[in-house]
């Protein structure tokens, strides 16, 4: 069990947003979580990410409670993120944006005097991963002259720079057009294998990217697990479809 | 391939200056200088890390009463052993002072960073004994490389050695800059300054980062300040004052914050056009005012911006 989370409550004053969620990944394991708007899906990211700490119950990542650790001491421990709106930075290239990545995963970000321009493995190892998200091509430009579905990619990549076991994305094809959809999680997944990352956690909205990658679903619903089974098990339970997914007309 | 050219001719032309210019342009260039040091240091935290102090003339200060206080009353004239303790001064005073400020953001930053500057600068105006109060302090003529250049009159001393000892310091001043905004730390505070949330998820402390260029920050102006003061031969509280600060956060936007070398020629453009100004009119800050106005809804880039094709806001690695 490479993240556990077990009876995890939040509230903010009266209202519950988390009411006794538990859930676990394996390593090796592809997690989609789903619901409704308001099903408490971005508070469990906060809280299974370390930016809050629960109310009640704990969050476990290889063991060690990270319950409200912050989001540097997070990625030290080796769990990265992605965000929902994509977070990029605007003047810095992609070869820039992949680097301080790498910079920070060596842990060299208080190195005053020591150049960026020769270390020719920090430029190499941008330049991989650059590649591997197919923006080789772009890794001058900066970020915020890319497409959409690239700034979606880069702000990906650089959580893949440092090499995490684990990464949690939040909704990694908002903002994607429906054609691009696909391609981009091919990429992402493509990348993952290449990385080697153990476990990955979607938040998403669109089905068929929840169905068509997930190895397990677990559905939110007014704070509370719904259901948490395969997605053939998730496409059996009427009661989910009906809350949560909603039926094809 | 531009810039280095550009670099060698106006090298050569500073240092040549004072043989040919009138001493009167050359003493101009030493207040230039000076700033350009401060402005090095400023715009480490303005340009780089997104964050604008209103309250540095805190640490000029503090470099210029070191160097007062030292020459006057420890007896120490070694320009070498007076910009390192207005240097450590600086540093020690922004280690608290960054640790609380690094905080808050945008214009609680610059508040805060204001309300530090004017607490100093009442301690300046209200412990006479200690600091002379409004009449400030003097600044004793240093000795440079040893020695003390007694043959020499003021303006000698001023247009000879400390010119070039000035733009030593200067100079040195820019390649260490130069190398820090070209290190890992140097990209993480970029990163910080484009996108802090984004910065903390890669695993970049903000607040750690925000430190270190504050405090860097601040002994660029302890030693900037340090040399502000020989020249006049005299510290006092306005040189803390929050106008003063108000001025250099001017300086940086004139010459482009965006920038590597818009600082310098930030400082280089008020000074001169200062002196321009006030010798035919007297009311100088109504043009200034009028010039700032201009140039935040006009000229971003400062005038860095305008000389360079790049869209103006730009931020690079330059």
């Amino acid at each position: 069990m490479i993240l556990e989370a077990h009876d995890l409550r939040k509230l903010y004053g009266d209202y519950v947003a988390l009411d006794g969620v538990s859930l676990s990944v394996r390593e090796g394991e592809f997690v989609s979580i789903i619901g409704p708007n308001g099903a408490g899906k971005s508070t469990l990211i906060n809280v299974l990410t370390g930016v809050l700490a629960p109310s009640g119950g704990h969050v476990r990542f290889k063991g060690r409670d990270i319950g409200g650790i912050g989001p540097v001491a997070l990625t030290r421990l080796g769990m990265a993120r992605s965000f929902q709106l994509v977070q990029i930075f605007p003047e810095l290239t992609v070869l820039e944006t992949l680097q301080a990545a790498v910079v920070s995963r060596r842990q060299h970000g208080s190195r005053l005097f020591a150049s960026l321009r020769a270390d020719h493995r920090l430029h190499a190892e941008a330049l991989e991963v650059a590649a591997l998200f197919g923006l080789a091509d772009k890794a001058h430009r900066r970020a915020r002259e890319l497409p959409q579905g690239d700034k979606k990619l880069l702000d990906v990549a650089s959580a893949f720079t440092l090499r995490p076991e684990i990464i949690l994305l939040d909704e990694p094809t908002s903002g994607v057009s429906t054609a691009d959809k696909h391609t981009v999680m091919e990429i992402m997944v493509g990348a993952a294998k290449q990385i080697g990352l153990r476990s990955i956690i979607q938040v998403e909205h669109d089905m068929d990217i929840v169905f068509g990658y997930s190895d397990r679903i677990v559905a939110l619903h007014q704070g509370k697990v719904l259901a948490d089974a395969t997605p053939a098990g998730i496409r059996a339970d009427a009661h989910v479809v009906d809350t949560v997914i909603g039926r094809k007309r | 391939m531009r810039t280095p050219v550009a670099l060698a001719v106006l090298g050569l032309a500073v240092l040549v200056l004072p043989l040919v210019a009138p001493p009167y342009y050359v003493t101009l260039m030493l207040p230039f200088m000076a700033y350009g040091v401060i402005l090095l240091g400023l715009n480490l935290l303005f340009g780089y890390t997104g964050l604008v102090s209103f309250g540095h003339a805190l640490f000029i200060g503090i470099g210029a009463y070191t160097g007062a206080v030292l020459t006057t009353k420890l007896g120490v004239r070694h320009m070498e052993l007076i910009l390192p303790a207005a240097a450590l001064a600086a540093a020690v005073v922004a280690a608290p002072v960054g640790a609380l400020c690094v905080r808050y953001v945008k214009i609680y930053f610059g508040m805060l960073t204001l309300a530090f500057g004017m607490v100093f600068y009442t301690f300046l105006l209200k412990f006479y004994r200690l600091t002379g109060g409004d009449e400030g302090m003097r600044m004793l003529r240093p000795y440079l490389l040893g020695r003390e250049w007694t043959g020499f009159s003021k303006v000698d001393y001023l247009v000879g050695p400390y010119y070039y000892f000035s733009l030593a310091v200067l100079v040195l001043a820019t390649l260490v800059m130069w190398r820090i905004v070209g290190s890992p730390f140097g990209l993480c505070l970029k990163t910080i300054r484009d996108n802090p949330l984004k910065a903390e998820s890669l695993g970049v402390s903000v607040a750690r980062h925000r430190w270190y260029a504050f405090m860097i920050s601040a002994v660029y102006a302890g030693v900037g300040g340090a040399l502000l003061a020989p020249p006049t031969g005299n510290v006092d509280p306005t040189l803390a004052y929050w106008t003063h600060s108000g001025n250099i956060v001017f300086m940086v936007l004139l010459g482009g914050f965006s920038s590597f070398f818009g600082p310098l020629l930030g400082a280089f453009a008020f000074i001169f056009l200062q002196d321009t100004v006030m010798s035919v009119f007297p009311y100088w800050r109504l043009i200034f005012g009028a010039v700032l106005a201009f140039i935040v809804i006009f000229a971003p880039g400062g005038l860095m911006g305008l000389f360079a094709r790049r869209p103006p806001v730009e931020v690079s690695g330059a």
